[in-house]
């Protein structure tokens, strides 16, 4: 089986976002960036269907500037086989994105069996990109999966929505799934595999290789602000019954929220 | 006057809520409302719509789509879209909306701007501002691709209108022209207990790992109990020692939630919980640290111990609101 999971480099979630002079962006230095939590998900996907079903290879696709190679060695040190990385501006959008993934896809040539991807990159948040992908990739999608059954020509998920209702849902092969928590736990990358991970070719695409253009761009953040800061609010004094009673006359005749 | 085309989202025979918030936002800005909707059984509902404002209702029923499906709801929608040629599209940012959306701004090649919590309507332009990096920061949207202007909305980020009682819209039925299909929705599970989603809340009740245990967070059930429209969340520390499932866990990686209270009960304030809960309207934090970064965010802040303070605040709640 050919399987691919895509992979997107994020700033590690304990970052204090600080904004860019221009407000064009974040002021990226000091960050730490680290695989986004729910593709680590995706990758540990690949790789369990990848060792039930041998001879097949998992390939890493992700799309950034140079810096995301750390990122794609980590995949690859997990155990991934082949890697492809696509080298971009710092801030192409999700179409964008999108379509170059799915051009890389297309342009290893393999027919596609499985795609992973996580169910959003926690960065820009904008979980657009697996349903696009999908799309483009004109195979169908399952988003925010918490549990797989792979069949010959099928693969039945679960997809939780809101109040914990369940839709389990039959995708016909070849598909795309977006991973979330509780599909399963990623593992830890090797000592041993780490070091071959280091020796292991990163195949390189530029975003014109794969026909994308700036006029593939949809859409552009600007404007980037801080929240509004927070008064200080009050600490309410007194035992716990004390406290409680002021607690429900504030709720209620200050904030006017019960 | 600018037509926008809303999703019509429901669940268990109601509207959801977040589809009256939009259609009210679009009739508050002199716009022309038309609503999508799709399902089986679905006739009693274009009344309703129109009751929130809607002009038109553009209907999608039948047996094959009983089951909401990103594959077949994608593509009606898209029809939908092509039909009425709007300047706008919102849908909620809700679980099937985020599964929905990328997939008809794929279809139609239209920029989408994802989980707003601002949206303004100005004639025929949207201005949308989102949060990002988990609301640790905020951005207005640019649409480079041009119209039609997409967005998916935050549940609780625009308010309802009135209803209208006896309003009526122009019906068209849209045909149910879905071809071959890859996917297929078998089945819906609801969990055992069914309960209000942490994100639709008007009140959420979070505890963290200084719980204990699963039982303990009985406490915290009864002063959600005690509340209207609320519902229980957890902090990812309570989640992985496995006292609430994952669809509890507000956060970075859990759900983001805008409710117009939050109490967080013996949650530390980790960057990443404050990130899911921040843009709450009113926060209340119960700590027994006065030191905790939580009381950093929180409107009202009770330092104490939560297993005397949950309960004795159940009773004041459950006095006041009787
Ligand atoms: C990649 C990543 C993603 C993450 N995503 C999330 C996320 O989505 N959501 C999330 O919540 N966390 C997330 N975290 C975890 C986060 O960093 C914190 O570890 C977690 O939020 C802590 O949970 P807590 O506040 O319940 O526990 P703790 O930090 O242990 O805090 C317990 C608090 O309870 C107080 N306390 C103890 N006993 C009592 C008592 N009897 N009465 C009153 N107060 C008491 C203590 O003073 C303390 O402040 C993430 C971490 C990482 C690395």
């Amino acid at each position: 089986m050919n399987i691919y999971v895509c992979i997107k480099q994020v700033p590690a979630t304990e970052t204090k976002i600080k904004i860019n002079a221009g407000a064009s962006g974040i002021d990226a230095a000091g960050i730490k960036w680290i695989m986004s939590p729910y593709d680590e998900l995706a990758v540990e996907e690949a790789l369990r269907v990848k060792e039930k079903n041998a001879g097949s290879t998992v390939t890493v696709v992700s799309a950034g500037p140079q810096r995301v190679h750390e990122t794609i060695r980590t995949a690859l040190a997990m155990g991934c086989d082949n890697a492809v990385w696509i080298e971009t501006p710092e801030d192409i959008d999700s179409f964008q994105a999108a379509k170059a993934l799915a051009g890389a896809i297309r342009k290893e040539s393999t027919p596609v069996d499985l795609v992973f991807t996580g169910k959003q990159a926690v960065d820009d948040d904008c979980a657009q990109v697996s349903q696009l992908l999908a799309t483009f990739l004109e195979i169908p999608y399952v988003t925010a999966a918490v549990s797989a059954e792979y069949g010959a020509s099928s693969v039945t998920l679960k997809r939780e929505t809101e109040g914990g209702t369940l839709e389990i849902i039959e995708l016909t092969k070849p598909c795309l799934i977006a991973a979330q928590k509780g599909l399963n736990e990623p593992r830890f990358a090797s000592l041993p595999n780490i070091m071959k991970a280091k020796k292991k070719e990163i195949k390189a695409y530029k975003l014109a290789d794969l026909g994308v253009t700036d006029a593939d761009r949809k859409i552009r953040l600007k404007n980037f602000q801080l929240p509004p800061p927070k008064q200080a609010g009050k600490k309410i004094p007194g035992d716990a019954h004390t406290q409680s009673k002021e607690l429900v006359r504030l709720l209620r005749e200050e904030a006017k929220v019960i | 006057m600018a037509t926008v085309l809303i999703y019509a989202e429901h669940k268990d025979g109601k509207i959801k809520k977040v589809t009256h918030e939009l259609i009210a936002e679009a009739a508050r800005s002199g716009a022309e409302p038309v609503a999508f909707i799709a399902g089986s059984g679905i006739e009693a509902f274009a009344a309703e719509l129109a009751g929130m404002g809607a002009k038109r209702v553009l209907a999608a029923q039948g047996d094959a789509v009983k089951f909401y499906s990103n594959e077949a709801y994608g593509k009606l929608f898209a029809a939908a879209v092509k039909t009425v040629n709007p300047a706008i599209i919102l849908m909620g940012a809700s679980d099937q909306g985020k599964d929905l959306a990328p997939r008809v701004a794929a279809i139609l090649g239209v920029g989408l701007a994802s989980d707003c919590t601002k949206v303004k309507i100005e004639g025929d332009k949207l201005n949308a501002t989102r949060p990002i990096y988990a609301g640790k920061a905020l951005a207005d949207v640019e649409f480079t691709g041009g119209a039609p202007y997409f967005a998916t909305v935050r549940p609780n980020a625009l308010s309802i209108g009135p209803t209208a009682a006896g309003a009526t819209a122009a019906i068209t039925a849209l045909p149910l022209d879905l071809g071959a299909l890859k996917s297929a929705v078998k089945e819906l599970v609801k969990s055992a207990t069914a309960k209000l989603d942490v994100t639709e809340a008007n009140i959420v009740v979070s505890g963290g790992r200084s719980l204990k245990s699963a039982e303990n967070f009985g406490i915290i059930e009864k002063l959600a109990a005690s509340l209207p429209n609320a519902a229980v969340g957890a902090s990812r520390a309570a989640v992985d020692a496995g006292y609430r499932p994952h669809s509890d866990q507000v956060g970075q990686t859990g759900k983001v939630v805008s409710p117009t209270l939050y109490i967080a009960c013996g949650i530390s304030g980790a960057i990443q919980h404050l990130a899911g809960m921040r843009t709450s309207k009113v926060i209340v934090a119960i700590n027994k640290d006065p030191e905790a970064p939580i009381f950093q965010l929180a409107d009202y802040g009770i330092v104490g111990d939560l297993f005397e303070v949950v309960p004795a605040l159940t009773e004041e709640f459950k006095k006041a609101l009787s």
